[in-house]
């Protein structure tokens, strides 16, 4: 994301000889504002029509407390695993050669094409008591459907890509040249893979591993089917945000909403400045 | 830079390797690969986990189709409600992805090839669907258009229905996918830079020849895979849809939302069935995407 940021540094004069830019900007401009703008105005103003007492009393609530707290942890466990894994995945793309190589490297990208509804119900048939995997997980006393087990395996599917498409091209403009040095100097392979090739790839784990958390709290299809969603147990934020539309509870539903609009811009904002400070300290990579 | 290097270890170990030696049996390995156990050990890692996280799924949701065998899953496929859904969801991707389209190619023309004030603010706010939930996305509208919303008593009065209607579920979609497009584009046209349209604009071209000549053959493989993925996504969108739709069977149900009814009506055979189309055009959305990216690299490279 800051990748791209930091290519649009501006580097030309102002004036410039092509046309259309008052027509692109002004399409832009106003397609943002409807789409973007607008309705996420909508939701501000209408949560500061709450006072701030019923404001904290729907935030506070134990249950929506509950949802925070598992969509948080089961986001936050799914990046991690998609970071280790991730990475690996990246890794031998980039540096290995075996047979099936392309068909794993297209592959990739499914869960991001996949319709999140359809994932949400296949991972269910297989993680079920009577599924594939689920039979066995369950014999060893291993609930991995409707639980928060099967929350982050759901998450875990749905932020796959990110890691692997944010470490992937970095890998792939690699400059041997460091790594040499290091082991012509007599570092050993795993030191300068901790020394030298983690720090470097730093930015890009980070930024995937965001990227995953961020699409993991909010993320709602693929969840539902797996989850079993009994309150206070397995009820993620987007859920209960659900549950409170249905019954026309549109305060609950926006104090929820602002919360994690809020977790989410909170996210974005910290990935930037750390990816900055990063950047001021190694050099732009 | 003298010497190029090139990703695959291999090559480095072939170098330092007599030349006779193939790569694969060279005795020496090189110093930034690792032992062979470890590659395969890793290999073997990643392989595990794609087809138990990714191929797995693809295999249960044929075989669940067909469980009850064929008949049952043409049934399902020719179930009118199951047709409705089809329609309504095609009628959204027309219009969401030609419109998503000509998004993207708009701001990234005008990120890409002027330079102003507040660009960095234009990229983010072009970002935000991303972080934002889909039942939020979905709930923004209903704020909006709904019947306690900003514009709902006008929108009753002169009987235009957006909520739990059609119109409803393309602005959730169209909310949800409109980065796709754009984010393939900046990139691409920020590494084209712009002499070649400066070029043609010194040499006399008006601005739409300018466009049709220059600009959208250069961005045509990038426009094609945003667009691709626009398209898988729109026709996937599940969590936006669902809150503004309503669930009337055969008349504001997308296909998402269709094999969600059949789940929780324990049809799980005919839920799988229709799940099917989609995993079908998921499978061709990943084959163009490769390909359209392959397409793009080598006309970078040229």
């Amino acid at each position: 994301m800051s990748n791209l940021q930091s290519q649009l540094k501006p580097s030309r004069n102002a004036k410039s000889v092509l046309p259309g830019f008052k027509l692109s900007m002004g399409f832009t401009l106003i397609y943002l504002s409807f789409l973007v703008l607008i309705p996420l105005a909508a939701i501000v103003l209408h949560s500061l029509q709450m006072s701030w007492s019923t404001f904290w009393d729907l935030i506070l609530d134990k249950r929506v407390i509950a949802a925070y707290k598992i969509s948080f942890l089961t986001s936050l466990t799914a990046a991690m695993i998609n970071v280790v894994f991730g990475f690996i995945i990246a890794w031998v793309l980039v540096r290995y050669n075996f047979p099936g190589k392309k068909l794993v490297n297209g592959i990739i990208d499914l869960p991001f094409a996949l319709p999140t509804a359809v994932a949400g119900i296949a991972l269910t048939a297989i993680y079920a008591k009577d599924g594939w995997i689920g039979q066995w997980l369950y014999a060893i006393n291993i609930p991995s459907a409707y639980s928060v087990i099967g929350i982050t395996i759901a998450l875990t599917f749905i932020g796959l890509p990110f890691v692997v498409r944010t470490v992937q091209p970095v890998l792939e403009q690699w400059d041997h040249d460091v790594e040499e040095a290091a082991a012509i100097l007599g570092a050993y392979r795993w030191r300068t893979f901790i020394r030298i090739i983690l720090p470097q790839l730093f930015p890009a784990i980070l930024t995937g591993f965001a990227l995953a958390f961020a699409r993991g709290l909010g993320e709602y299809g693929s969840v539902i089917f797996i989850a079993g969603n009994m309150p206070f147990k397995t009820e993620i934020a987007p859920l209960l945000m659900m549950t409170k539309l249905e019954q026309y509870d549109y305060a609950g539903a926006t104090s929820i909403a602002l919360v994690m609009l809020v977790i989410a811009f909170v996210l974005l904002l910290l990935m930037n400045a750390i990816q900055w400070s990063f950047t001021k300290r190694w050099g732009s990579l | 830079m003298t010497i190029s290097h090139q990703p695959l270890p291999s090559a480095h170990a072939a170098a330092v390797a007599p030349a006779t030696a193939s790569r694969r049996s060279t005795p020496y390995r090189s110093v930034t690969s690792e032992p062979a156990w470890v590659r395969r050990v890793l290999i073997g890692i990643v392989l595990l986990f794609v087809i138990v996280m990714l191929i797995l799924p693809l295999i249960t949701i044929f075989s669940q189709a067909f469980k009850r065998g064929f008949e049952v899953y043409v049934a399902a496929l020719e179930d009118p409600d199951a047709w409705a859904a089809i329609k309504l969801s095609l009628l959204t991707v027309a219009i969401v992805v030609p419109l998503n389209a000509i998004f993207g190619i708009a701001a990234a023309w005008c990120i890409t090839k002027f330079s102003f004030r507040g660009k960095q603010l234009l990229v983010s706010l072009i970002d935000v669907p991303f972080s934002v939930s889909p039942v939020i996305a979905g709930f923004m509208f209903i704020l909006l258009f709904g019947a306690q919303g900003w514009f709902g008593p006008w929108l009753q009065e002169n009987g235009i229905a957006i909520i739990f209607s059609w119109p409803g579920i393309m602005l959730g979609t169209l909310f949800i996918t409109f980065p796709f497009v754009a984010r393939e584009l900046i990139p691409l046209m920020q590494t084209q830079g712009i002499q070649e349209e400066e070029a043609a604009i010194t040499l006399g071209a008006n601005g739409w020849k300018l466009f049709w000549r220059i600009a959208l053959p250069n961005m045509k493989w990038g426009l094609l895979y945003g667009i691709i993925i626009c398209n898988a996504r729109a026709l996937g969108e599940f969590g936006a849809v669902s809150v503004v739709s309503g669930h009337i069977r055969g008349e504001t149900n997308t296909i998402p939302l269709h094999i969600e009814i059949l789940y929780n009506e324990y049809q799980f055979s005919a839920a799988f069935a229709v799940a099917s189309i989609l995993v079908f055009v998921a499978c061709l959305t990943l084959v163009l995407q490769h390909w359209f990216d392959r397409k793009r690299r080598e006309q970078q490279h040229s």
